[in-house]
């Protein structure tokens, strides 16, 4: 009889399960995968920038060069991250908040810089602002320069990470519904305050994870970048363009010295993305467990 | 309590209209949309205009520009593949199975979305040159896996890899243990079972992170130009022709490829949307 249950047992398991050969095999490709693909590029960039010793990785972190193209890119994450910030949260309540017509189609516009090869995004502010495009003529008149210059180079950043946090925060406010809104502005308060204390708590998880996520794209962003920047030294070079240089110039140790601190960047926004994760799933599972305010119809 | 149920009333009649914001926010939208994106896009599209037929083929089916499109789409077909059956194994060890390490292995797997793409090129480079960790152990075989068409499809896997991981995950998270038993107890071999009950149920998912993967392997840039060697007609993909003409002053001969890549940039959006929302169908029923 025991014998004829484990048997059973044996075999359900074996319905719903992996043979623990098959388990283990295919953990096995997986690590080794992940090691060649993602542990051993990052490995790289570390292990080349230290080539030399500290001192050579700090005297190339020193140049005045490096140190204008991290103020650059910091410029530029700092103009570019707010702006698609505040567009962000007023896309995602006008999106998710209201029903008006063409909403699909707007989502789908709003995702649209994600699916634009960055080398046209970077041609496109060339058309619009560079000495033969259609405002050319006019801000050379007035001696503005966009194209090769630092507005440029924002603008190709804002363009590029355009999407990051408004399509974090339209699925969330979407799931949230607008209820406690509006339990809110029964209640008597203002639109400000409804949004600052009841829609900002909620939907703050969401807002960090767009946030670190647009800013890592927007410090490291490359080819938009490029096309705008005219690559001049000291002044419309970024961290990324100045790898470039650096590593076309056979200056291995510098660029991967100034690569190493962009690939910390990196690091730093998986730590907070899992951090960010961990605390949303908490929040979650602490809503799941409350009693319900109300009975459901 | 006489306001709230005075309010509350036609709040349910509807109740998305009782919140403050509404033209403002789509407002601020619309004139940021049309700044940032739709009339640069548009500037794109008229200056194409300022060619004729004629010149617009010459300039998009020269033999150097076609043969970018080759390398560019079939090097991104390959890698999106790659991606699609590693990328379903990461998941499906992710979601099923736990490990040593495992917390790591799922944070690593967005490295590529966080690390700058010419970080990834030149670490890809230093790592796969004949004097790198593994160019060294691959060339005494006569396996050159840089500045060729393989160093193409190997950065492009790099950072198409969190696409496919990154849609499955959350289905397999989801999928019923119930409708596994339930072929188990009909008889079903883990295969079967697998076969019949588990891939149908990730099929839209695995499709859509293909496609994404493969929309963003396109389009692709900073990894490819380091790794690629980028000579003419063998390793040069269709983002580095755009940059290759812009450098020679012939804008519109670049607009008209950008033009191209654009086109197929709505396709594959309109592609992923659709994906996405079979996907939420066969979720939903």
């Amino acid at each position: 009889m025991s014998t004829n249950n484990a048997r059973t047992l044996r075999r359900a398991q074996a319905g719903t399960t992996e043979p623990a050969w098959v388990k283990w095999t295919l953990i096995g490709v997986v690590l080794v995968f992940v090691f060649l693909f993602l542990v051993l590029p990052l490995a790289a960039v570390f292990t080349e920038a230290l080539r030399k010793g500290a001192g050579a990785f700090l005297e190339a972190l020193q140049e005045p060069d490096a140190w204008s193209a991290i103020r650059l890119t910091l410029l530029t994450a700092a103009i570019a991250v707010p702006l698609n910030l505040v567009f962000g949260v007023a896309a995602a309540w006008a999106i998710a908040k209201y029903e008006f017509k063409g909403k699909a189609f707007l989502t789908t516009l709003v995702d649209l810089p994600f699916s634009v090869s960055p080398v046209v995004a970077g041609l496109v502010y060339v058309l619009m602002f560079g000495a033969h495009g259609w405002f050319g003529p006019w801000l050379q008149a007035n001696d503005v320069k966009i194209i090769f210059a630092v507005p440029g180079i924002v603008l190709a950043t804002i363009f590029v990470t355009f999407p990051f946090i408004a399509r974090e925060l339209i699925p969330l406010m979407q799931a949230q519904g607008s209820e406690e809104e509006q339990a809110a502005l029964v209640l008597g308060a203002t639109g400000w305050q409804t949004f600052w204390h009841v829609t900002l708590p909620n939907i703050k998880w969401g807002l960090i994870y767009g946030v670190i996520l647009c800013n890592a794209r927007a410090m490291g962003e490359f080819g938009a970048v490029s096309v705008v920047s005219g690559h001049i030294r000291g002044q419309t070079n970024t961290m990324p363009l100045h790898v470039e240089i650096l590593y076309n110039e056979y200056q291995s140790v510098a660029a991967f010295a100034v690569a190493s601190l962009l690939a910390l960047l990196a690091l730093v926004t998986l730590v907070i993305k899992s951090f960010v994760e961990w605390q949303f799933e908490r929040q979650e599972k602490a809503a799941a467990h409350l009693p319900p305010e109300r009975p459901t119809p | 309590m006489h306001a709230a149920i005075a309010l509350g009333a036609p709040a349910r009649r509807g109740p998305k209209r009782v919140l403050p914001g509404f033209k403002v926010t789509l407002g601020f939208t619309l004139f940021y949309l049309s700044v940032i994106v739709l009339i640069p896009l548009s500037a794109l599209v008229f200056k194409t205009f300022t060619l004729t037929w004629d010149q617009f083929v010459a300039a998009v089916s020269s033999p150097r520009v076609v043969a970018s499109y080759q390398l560019t789409f079939g090097a991104s077909f390959l890698a999106a593949l790659v991606n699609a059956v590693f990328g379903l194994l990461v998941a499906w060890v992710l979601v099923r199975y736990s490990f040593p390490g495992k917390k790591i292995v799922d944070a690593l797997v967005d490295l590529p979305f966080a690390l700058p793409t010419a970080v990834a090129g030149i670490s890809l480079t230093a790592l796969l040159a004949s004097n790198g960790w593994v160019g060294s152990l691959l060339e005494p075989y006569g396996i050159n896996l840089a500045f060729n068409r393989n160093g193409v499809v190997i950065a492009l896997i790099f950072i198409g890899l969190p696409f496919v991981v990154r849609t499955v995950q959350p289905v397999l998270e989801d999928a019923e243990k119930e409708l596994e038993e339930a072929a188990a107890s009909l008889g079903a071999t883990r295969w079967q079972t697998f076969r019949y009950v588990i891939f149908p149920a990730i099929g839209p998912a695995l499709l859509t992170g293909f496609a994404m993967a493969f929309a963003r392997a396109i389009g692709e840039y900073g990894s490819v130009i380091f790794i690629a060697g980028n000579m003419p007609m063998v390793s040069e993909i269709t983002p580095l022709i755009i940059i290759g003409k812009l450098e020679q002053y012939d804008y519109a001969g670049a607009t008209a490829v950008a033009v191209v890549m654009l086109g197929f940039s709505f396709v594959m959006l309109l592609v992923i949307n659709a994906l996405q929302s079979w996907q939420r169908k066969r979720a939903g029923a």
